[in-house]
């Protein structure tokens, strides 16, 4: 089969590859580039464990092609820590936001979308905003919990800076 | 427990400190098994039966393997040279690996293409030309034994009808003489339908053979790595795999419940494929395979009847039971239970006597069951008694809160021996069901419904106070494959006082490596933080039986108490050395022995670990270490009372949970966020199938879905917040006091739910209904009496 020169942005580093087209993105993310964070639990946009973001918008990577994203920015749960771990990767240890953390990675980069966009939502708003993804461990009370530690946490540091 | 032991920086029982486990989780750093790659890795898919019972007239492979990137194809006949076609089921029944001339279920592995990469193989398998010729199937479990019904099993010898096995317990005469006697006798048919554990990791495996040294390892999702060690070696011995040269890693696990515990055909096929090849083959599962082939739970159809007096004392309870175990008893209990601790069902009444039998039949479906987030069948066996006492509450016009109460073992009767041979250890059923209704306003609730009737709105209020039966086993009476169900601990002390401990159990997200360093902190005073804990390595774990059933407290957990306090008594002895006393004058407190009196003569567990390498007394063995197999006096038993309130939409007929009260007791706590956390997922698990989840099938046996487009998982928006409460009531033979907690809410939660709904429409009529509660049939309760 044909293969493609693509090139993807992925946490800032861009990754080249020659692949087939029907390469799916998580494939491309997990088995050619060796970002293992990224999970597959359906592949057919259900679950949401593939959750990354694509030019900043949340999408699942099972159902992306590679070259759909080539000459993009893709962000994975890799390129969450800086300098201190994220609010919301904080969020999720303090308030018990996890348990097998097989779905944690897609629900992280879920709640990210959603803080970017609405960076003060309400349970309902957060409950919506992370429905695209599956969790069987955690009944998402604190996963609720989780996301709204961590927009407090965002918007403090927002007011300190600001300051 | 009111009052911690210990300080929050060593971190024992009762603390709820954050999971030493998250800090890989949270960055995406967790080994899971398809993040395992091994130099040279090959993959392989699986070529699936598209009938559900067909002979196999033929298949051909050479399309596939002219495919480029496919290396090779497995079929039966493959095996057949190894005997490797068929295995063992944990229940001591027979199922095929990859089949020879008939296949018996939808979705079954019918052959394995081995190739370069998942694309290659997943193209080989559309090439794989297999040619079916369908026979009749059996499906309705009422219909398998019906004389004219095709044998489904006729590869086993003497199997002439598709019954498997009866199982009863009780007395049978005296529970009808109760019957005989009783002013009110209550039946109902109540199904509890196939479903699936649906964890968000699905199954498989990294199979690694090397020739040179006769070495197999295999990462696997597998809840129970030692005894799956033990069966590959019983069932391959003879193609040369001996247990000293296999190695199981149960690497990090996405889910387990109880779906990573049995064999399946697809980890045998790639480890014969590996051991053929010579290369590692991966094999990954992907969602549709692992909802259609993979072990269903439950799928009961239970015949209830409770004997009571007019004045709502509960006389006698008789159940009669047909289990659907599809094409294999591949049900996942302990040997002499057939049908798990499902005579449990007399729940947290005082029956004056029960009897309860259980038949198993073969159905063309997926072998099974496994015990979902549950004791071996006690969910099905709660389900049945939950709902019969509200029946009877319903019958004889009580409420089903003083139902409860007045009928409930009291707390001054424990040590309880039920009519049907348990001993339950501990409980204080009252107080629960009061805390919860309590906590949820009961009495107000109750008025609030009187008016919402009045006005034709529709809302009802469902109680359910669970007896469970965890922490398999005793070895008198429990073993899978005659292995017993104790488990184990190994901790040893290293010269700077950290620790590393391991155990017989895996994690599947449970927090071990949190709470058993916690018990290790409780018993020694050495703080969680310094305690390693492994598990899921046959290379480097102690032997044990794995993680389901919540089981590892009760087990492991106890096992690192013991363990603990083994270290402890030879702390002592290196303690007096080191006070230059008698071990009579020492007294322990949390991290230290000092002399008793003089509190300053102290030495610390560090000092003492570091002397045990350094300056140990002669006479004595160096190092501080210890292993534990704890095989438990008996079972423990949790409990607890929840309440749910629903509201339901009489126009679409669906139902939202308005509040759910749960009120749990798993005797002493190790750490209150996890168990609240286990709590609130189990509660969701019990809410999917009660208003969400089955797995059913057409005629033909055809699964009617099978991906998560139909099977409904509840999502964050579905799920209500949970409030949850407890009492503590400890067990009295669990060395810390611990009961187990991870099923409770899944075995409890689903009656609550079911006798809410029942109850929001009991002036209608509705006596039952059967789960998952769906819109349509609620709209369908509601509009067929309205229109009558």
């Amino acid at each position: 089969m044909a293969k493609k020169s693509i090139t993807i942005n992925i946490n800032g580093t861009p990754r080249s590859g020659e692949v087939e087209d029907r390469l799916l993105l998580v494939h491309f993310i997990r088995d050619d580039c060796a970002l293992t964070g990224t999970h597959i639990g359906c592949d057919s946009t259900h679950c949401g464990a593939c959750t990354v973001l694509l030019d900043g918008t949340a999408v699942k990577s099972c159902t992306v092609l590679a070259v759909q994203a080539d000459g993009r920015e893709v962000s994975t749960i890799e390129g969450m820590e800086g300098a201190a771990l994220h609010p919301l990767q904080e969020g999720f240890f303090e308030e018990h936001g996890l348990q097998c953390g097989f779905c944690t990675p897609g629900m992280i980069m879920s709640a990210k979308h959603l803080l970017d966009n609405n960076p003060k939502p309400n349970e309902e708003e957060i409950r919506c905003g992370i429905s695209g993804n599956l969790c069987r461990c955690t009944g998402y009370q604190n996963i609720v919990k989780s996301v709204q530690y961590a927009s407090n946490k965002i918007q403090e540091s927002e007011s300190v800076g600001g300051e | 427990m009111s009052k911690c032991k210990t300080s929050s920086e060593v971190g024992g029982m009762g603390h709820s400190v954050k999971r030493k486990e998250d800090a890989r989780f949270i960055r995406g750093q967790g080994n899971y098994v398809d993040d395992v790659v091994r130099p040279g890795m090959v993959f392989m898919d699986i070529v699936r039966s598209p009938y559900a019972h067909a002979k196999i007239k033929s298949i051909n492979t050479e399309k596939a393997l002219a495919h480029p990137g496919v290396a090779a194809v497995i079929t039966g006949e493959t095996l057949k040279e190894y005997n490797l076609h068929m295995m063992p089921t944990l229940m001591s029944d027979t199922q095929m690996v990859l089949p020879i001339d008939k296949v018996c279920y939808q979705s079954q592995e019918v052959a394995a293409v081995i190739g370069t990469d998942r694309y290659a193989v997943a193209d080989g398998i559309e090439l794989v030309e297999v040619e079916y010729e369908p026979l009749p199937v059996v499906v309705d479990p009422f219909k398998a034994t019906d004389p004219d019904a095709p044998i489904i099993r006729d590869d086993k010898e003497g199997q002439e009808s598709n019954h498997i096995w009866h199982w009863e317990e009780g007395d049978k005469e005296a529970t009808a003489e109760i019957f005989n006697n009783s002013d009110v006798v209550v039946k109902e048919r109540i199904y509890i339908p196939r479903i699936h554990v649906a964890s968000i990791e699905t199954c498989g495996c990294v199979s690694e053979f090397d020739k040179a040294t006769g070495q197999l390892t295999v990462w696997m999702t597998t809840q129970a790595p030692h005894a799956i060690r033990t069966v590959l070696a019983l069932v391959a011995g003879h193609v040369g795999l001996q247990e000293d040269k296999i190695r199981v890693i149960s690497p990090d696990i996405g889910g387990g419940f109880g779906g990573k515990v049995p064999v399946y055909p697809g980890y045998v096929i790639a480890i014969a494929a590996s051991v053929v090849t010579g290369l590692p083959v991966k094999w990954i599962e992907d969602r549709r395979e692992n909802l259609q082939a993979d072990s269903f739970a439950r799928d009961y159809h239970m015949d209830c009847e409770i004997a009571a007096d007019k004045d709502g004392t509960l006389n006698g309870l008789r159940i009669k039971t047909l289990a659907d175990n599809g094409y294999a008893d591949a049900a996942a209990n302990p040997s002499k239970y057939p049908a798990g601790m499902f005579s449990i069902c007399t729940g947290s009444y005082d029956f004056k006597n029960a009897f309860v039998e259980v038949d198993g039949v073969y159905t063309n479906k997926p072998p099974g069951g496994v015990a979902y987030r549950c004791s071996f069948r006690v969910t099905e066996a709660v389900h049945a008694i939950e709902r019969m006492v509200d029946m009877v509450a319903d019958e004889i016009m009580m409420d089903a809160a003083e139902l409860r109460m007045k009928n409930f073992i009291p707390k001054d009767a424990f040590p309880y021996h039920s009519p049907t041979g348990w001993e339950y250890d501990s409980g204080d059923y009252h107080a629960a069901l009061q805390l919860a209704m309590d906590n949820i306003g009961y009495d107000k609730l109750l008025e609030e419904q009187k008016e919402k009737r009045e006005r034709g709105e529709f809302m009802g209020i469902g109680i359910c106070s669970f007896t469970e039966v965890v922490g398999a086993g005793p070895s008198k009476d429990f073993d899978i494959l005659g292995i017993k169900m104790f488990d184990s601990s190994e901790i040893r002390i290293h010269p700077t006082g950290k620790a590393i401990a391991r155990f017989g159990t895996k994690s599947q997200g449970q927090g071990h490596e949190t709470t058993y360093a916690q018990i290790i902190a409780e018993e020694l005073g050495i703080p969680y933080t310094d305690v390693s804990v492994e598990e899921g390595d046959t290379d480097t774990a102690p032997y044990g039986l794995g993680t389901y059933a919540s089981r590892s407290t009760p087990t492991a957990g106890a096992a690192a108490a013991m363990a603990c306090r083994k270290i402890k008594a030879k702390a002592k002895k290196i303690a007096a050395h080191l006070l230059e006393t008698s071990e009579e004058d020492l007294e322990w407190e949390v991290g230290k022995f000092s002399v008793k009196g003089v509190p300053d003569k102290a030495v610390t567990i560090q000092d003492i670990a570091f002397a045990a390498y350094t300056n140990h007394p002669q006479g004595l063995e160096a190092g501080l270490e210890a292993t534990h197999y704890y095989d438990p006096p008996n079972l423990t038993f949790p409990f607890g009372s929840y309440i749910a309130v629903v509201d339901i939409d009489s126009g679409t007929g669906e139902v939202k949970v308005r509040r759910f009260m749960a009120v749990d007791d798993c005797g002493n706590i190790i750490n209150p966020m996890i168990v609240e956390g286990q709590i609130h997922g189990g509660l969701t698990q019990g809410l999917a199938p009660a208003l969400f989840e089955e797995i059913s099938y057409d005629e033909e046996g055809n699964m009617t879905g099978g991906s998560f487009m139909e099977y409904l998982v509840p999502t964050a928006v579905e799920t209500p917040h949970w409030e949850t409460d407890k009492t503590i009531t400890p067990s009295p033979h669990h060395p810390i006091g611990a009961k187990g907690v991870g099923e409770s809410p899944t075995v409890g939660a689903p009656p609550a739910i079911v006798n809410a709904v029942v109850d929001a429409l009991s002036h209608l009529g509705v006596k039952h209904i059967d789960i998952p509660i769906t819109p349509e049939k609620v709209w369908r309760a509601i509009h067929k009496k309205e229109v009558a």
